[in-house]
């Protein structure tokens, strides 16, 4: 197993407990900078999968722009999840 | 937002608009190009925007809207460079002047000055993909503050 194979599955597995956090948060503003991680870690899958350009993509578009616009949403609305 | 985030956003604006400057302009030698280098430059817009109130880039948006279609026009206008062969044909490639040096068959290590209409056109694409991107979050970051008469 090389040390490329090792980084792939790494970054996958950063990529998924990042999903998770970001459904287990219950603070919301934790919770976008989770999903702005899924983003950053993909988009470093892609660049270990060797397609820059869409990580390049990724990075800009995933994982800064989404988070930003969540994170103006949540100053709008209110930052703590409802308890049911 | 507190002043952590203010000063590390004074700190990164800068180079997150001079690194999405350099996508575009490397666009026709590596990776990336116009849309990837834009959406890289919108993204320190965007972060201004999280940063500071909004309030205070709202005249920003007429100058954003001016060049979204300086953009959109820039590119229809190097895509008829062409039109004495076709639609799109790089007609200023190898001629000499701006993006015109001629390259010899075989590996090279990537002139700049080279490719005719692409980096015209990756810079319009970027010029696009850029106030595009940053007048959709500016319209969003205005929204809801008694701002936003669009």
């Amino acid at each position: 197993m090389t040390v490329w194979a090792i980084l792939q599955v790494l970054v996958l597995v950063f990529t998924v407990v990042s999903a998770a956090l970001a459904v287990w948060l219950r603070d919301l503003l934790a919770a976008a900078l989770a999903l702005g991680a899924v983003g950053l870690f993909l988009s470093l899958a892609f660049y270990l999968l060797l397609a820059p350009d869409v990580a390049i993509a990724q990075a800009g578009i995933g994982a800064a722009l989404t988070t930003a616009i969540f994170i103006l949403a949540i100053r709008k609305t209110r930052r703590r999840e409802e308890e049911e | 937002m507190s002043v952590v985030v203010r000063t590390i956003a004074r700190m990164l604006v800068p180079v997150g608009l001079v690194f999405g400057a350099y996508v575009i302009m490397h666009g026709h030698l590596t990776p990336g190009g116009g849309f990837q280098g834009g959406a890289v430059a919108a993204s320190a817009l965007a972060l201004i925007l999280v940063s500071f109130s909004a309030k205070e880039l709202k005249p920003v948006k007429g100058l954003l809207s001016a060049l979204e279609s300086t953009g959109g026009v820039a590119f229809v206008v190097f895509a008829f460079l062409g039109i004495g062969f076709t639609f799109f044909a790089n007609a200023i490639a190898g001629m000499g002047g701006l993006f015109g040096q001629p390259v010899d068959y075989g590996p090279n290590p990537g002139y700049l000055n080279t490719s005719g209409t692409l980096p015209l056109m990756n810079w319009a694409v970027g010029l696009k993909v850029l106030a595009g991107l940053g007048s959709v979050v500016l319209l969003f970051a205005l929204f809801g503050e008694g701002e936003d008469d669009r």
